[in-house]
């Protein structure tokens, strides 16, 4: 498309901010105001937009009527929707963008026998972008489905299934290759869209609903490559910019959330394929992985937190880590975090063992809570930090009648909204069973000695 | 191979290591309200489906058209909203002291 310079340079500086937006979104201080600098490019490319349009009136009302009937639409959906639902709202919206950028892609397609040129990339990043656009719709929709619990989570498999989604994939590429050697004419169009949303639905199938938030980080990037394949079939640079920049930090994102989850993509994504679906407890019990993370990452939670409760445990006595915790516990509330100590009567090798070890560090006497006086917190504070302790906060106390602490009271760490447990490997506590807590989705390990751990969080708090 | 295509090759690629580059470093905390803020920048589709409902013509394009500018827009706003309502928790806070909460 020919756009003069000054249009051009509007579309540029909507990239720009696009960007800066964009960057200032993966860190805490400035993401709201990325996400509004982000916002500003998006008014500025769609005013520079609407200075160039000049077709039939007709066309223009219309699609005046759409932007005023959306903006409501979505304005209000993402307002009143309840929190917890935020997952299938993203979903959501991104499905409707997918959506947008096949029907971009088929209305060019259809134009072309008027006269339309339709060189070989163009047809090629027209097919390109109703595939993409067209899985991410639908593969949106059931990720929705399976957030909203419209439809079961546990994976959906059946037999044959690899080879028929292999198929559906195949008839694809033979058909976007027929649609791009003329000939095939408008048909092949609306078969290629008909074959990618059944891919859509097939691909997203086979993955369980826990897993949905990374398929919906992947379902985002696909878009955003529909979105940049528009890009060059109406050879608009601002779309391949937008669209570039969503495909790649998307994709960047997916990667990092699988890495979180301690599994690979492939295994997300394939790994129910051929296994008989048991019922949710077996089939958790069948992927054994902790979430461990980074100081820096963990430091930006804790420094973002409005109640933390520290869990000591005897790891914390053995790496003599008193003063670090101190540290730590004292700069967090300079941030504005409230700080307590939940001490279990049987925590370290004897009870009083954690008093007297953070009396040592000058710990305010009125910040060490017993259990009973804290136990009710912990479904109210934003992290459980476990430092050291292992047997007091293993739930199996409470829910396996068979196990050798069953009946023993324990810390309610499991309550909060994030576990970290600070320990410096995987091996059990003093009891020497399994914790299930270290699986638990809200947990996440920080492995090392204790001191070592701590120091690196109270550095990470203080730049977070 | 026009120049207008070379160029918007070399922006694809150069889009490309922005796009990883850009977020290098994202704390945990941050990956929902970042997935959500870079779902709204893809709404820029509508950029596109402005332009081609603008030259549509007889039902069935200005059918579809409509249909895609009304998606980009919930695209677009119903993503800046979003994204905004998920990082209000980020507000900064005035700093109260120990023991308040």
């Amino acid at each position: 498309m020919h756009l003069n310079s000054g249009i051009t340079l509007l579309f540029l500086l909507a990239g720009a901010l696009f960007i800066v937006g964009l960057h200032q979104l993966s860190s805490p201080r400035h993401a709201r105001s990325g996400n509004l600098v982000a916002a500003a490019g998006a008014l500025i490319a769609i005013l520079a937009t609407a200075l160039i349009l000049h077709h039939a009136t007709l066309n223009l009302i219309l699609m005046a009527l759409a932007i005023l009937i959306g903006i409501p639409i979505g304005a209000v959906a993402a307002r009143a929707v309840k929190m917890t639902a935020m997952p299938q709202m993203v979903a959501t919206f991104n499905g409707v963008g997918g959506g947008a950028a096949a029907l971009v892609a088929i209305i060019e397609m259809l134009m072309v026998p008027r006269g339309t040129s339709a060189s070989l990339l163009l047809s090629i990043s027209a097919v390109f972008a109703v595939v993409i656009g067209a899985v991410s719709f639908s593969g949106s929709g059931i990720a929705y489905a399976k957030l909203q619990e419209l439809m079961r989570g546990t994976p959906i498999t059946y037999p044959g299934q690899q080879p028929a989604n292999g198929t559906v994939a195949a008839a694809i590429v033979v058909v976007g290759v027929l649609v791009v050697v003329p000939g095939i004419g408008l048909l092949g169009v609306w078969v290629l869209l008909l074959l990618a949303l059944v891919l859509g639905v097939a691909f997203v199938l086979p993955i369980g609903g826990a897993d949905m938030p990374v398929v919906i980080s992947m379902l985002n990037a696909f878009t955003g490559l529909a979105v940049a394949g528009d890009g060059f079939v109406l050879g608009l640079p601002i779309l391949i910019i937008g669209g570039t920049l969503v495909g790649a930090s998307g994709t960047f994102l997916t990667m990092m959330m699988s890495n979180n989850m301690g599994r690979s993509l492939g295994n997300l994504l394939f790994g129910a394929f051929g296994k008989v679906q048991l019922g949710p407890e077996v089939a958790a019990a069948g992927q054994r992985s902790v979430r461990s993370g980074s100081a820096e990452d963990l430091g930006t939670l804790l420094a973002y937190s409005k109640r933390v409760i520290i869990v000591p445990g005897y790891g914390l006595a053995v790496a003599q880590a008193q003063h670090v915790v101190r540290d730590l516990a004292d700069t967090l509330e300079k941030r504005g975090v409230a700080v307590d100590y939940a001490i279990h009567p049987v925590a370290g090798r004897m009870p009083g063992h954690m008093n007297v070890l953070l009396a040592e560090a000058n710990v305010p006497y009125e910040q060490l809570k017993d259990m009973d006086e804290i136990n009710d917190d912990f479904k109210s504070a934003d992290v459980a930090l476990v430092v050291g302790a292992n047997d007091v906060v293993n739930p199996a106390a409470r829910s396996s009648p068979g196990s050798p602490i069953f009946g023993m009271p324990i810390l309610n760490a499991d309550q909060a909204h994030n576990i970290v447990f600070l320990k410096r490997s995987m091996r059990p506590g003093f009891a020497g069973i399994d914790n299930e807590l270290l699986y638990d989705p809200k947990t996440v390990m920080l492995f090392g000695d204790a001191k070592d751990s701590l120091t690196k969080l109270v550095a990470a708090v203080k730049v977070a | 191979m026009t120049s207008q295509l070379v160029n918007e090759i070399s922006i694809f690629v150069l889009a490309v290591f922005l796009g990883f580059e850009v977020i290098s470093k994202v704390p945990t905390i941050l990956h929902t309200p970042l997935m959500s803020g870079s779902n709204a920048i893809h709404g820029v589709i509508l950029v596109g489906a402005m332009v081609i409902m603008a030259a549509a013509s007889g039902p069935l394009e200005l059918t579809l058209g409509f249909v895609a500018v009304l998606l980009a827009t919930i695209n677009m706003v119903g993503g800046y909203v979003v994204t905004d309502r998920m990082l209000e928790m980020f507000k900064s806070r005035g700093r109260p002291g120990p023991g308040q909460s």
